[in-house]
């Protein structure tokens, strides 16, 4: 299985403020549900988040200025949804630390099962 | 679509008992052997280990692990700065990732799981595209390797 990935260094500076957004529970839970039901209006948003309206518009203007979600304006209400690319681009990254730990562990594996 | 940004975990099972397999990870000579590296100290709870690189291409290059835990037959964990590939830059200021080597006995051989977490701490945008970042030379030779690494 050979996984192909080349992405540049500028890939990787970009995905550092995607790391820091989703470094938090609150964000997290907003992101994968504007993943499932998606756009949705912050009224929506605040429902089952736990946390009151102000603190939700302060976690989505965090993922937007890391470029995780956008908002568009119905009437006077914000409806937000995701940007999918930037998270993609993160969880490259990932995957490639991810690939050196494969390929460290394949040495490991021969290194022990030979002796 | 989400999965965490925040760890890197792995299985493997290997076909050696669990005493070879923990020599193999906390000895810093066997160690260094199958990460290729070459260490300047014992691994102790507490200790700063420093190694160069012996991988080709990056001999110019050293690492430093802080060992965290070493638990006899269960677990040894340390931190170190993931990519901390440029001579140029200091990285004691950043934040690390913890890495922990979990051993478990299996029928024939022994389980090991790796968790390497923290990477939502870490400013990513400094490390250039190398070393571990660099898929090339570390995943060139794993591709003709029978593969029991499933991701999480």
């Amino acid at each position: 299985m050979s996984r192909r990935r080349r992405a540049s260094a500028a890939s990787v500076a970009e995905a550092a403020p995607v790391f820091a957004a989703l470094g938090d529970a609150t964000r997290l839970k907003l992101v994968a549900r504007l993943s499932a039901d998606g756009p949705l209006s912050i009224t929506r948003l605040s429902e089952d988040a736990g946390v009151t309206r102000q603190a939700v518009t302060k976690h989505l203007e965090a993922l937007a200025g890391a470029g995780l979600a956008q908002h568009s304006w119905r009437g006077r209400e914000r409806i937000w949804e995701l940007e999918p690319r930037r998270l993609e681009m993160a969880r490259r990254c990932l995957d490639r630390i991810s690939d050196q730990w494969d390929a460290a562990l394949d040495r490991l594996k021969m290194f022990v099962e030979r002796k | 679509m989400i999965t965490s940004t925040d760890r890197i975990e792995k299985r493997v099972f290997l076909r050696a008992p669990r005493a070879r397999v923990l020599r193999a990870i906390i000895t810093p000579e066997e160690f260094g052997a199958w990460f290729r590296v070459k260490f300047d100290g014992a691994f102790a709870e507490g200790a700063t280990v420093r190694g160069h690189i012996t991988y080709p291409g990056y001999e110019h290059l050293t690492m430093e692990m802080v060992v965290e835990r070493i638990e006899p037959e269960r677990l040894f964990a340390y931190r170190w700065h993931p990519a901390a590939i440029d001579p140029k830059v200091d990285y004691s200021s950043e934040p690390m990732t913890l890495v922990e080597f979990h051993f478990e006995d299996a029928p024939g051989g022994t389980l090991l799981k790796i968790v390497e977490s923290g990477f939502d701490r870490i400013p990513l945008a400094r490390r250039p595209d190398a070393f571990r970042m660099n898929e090339g030379g570390w995943a060139e030779q794993a591709e003709n390797i029978e593969r029991y690494v499933t991701q999480a």
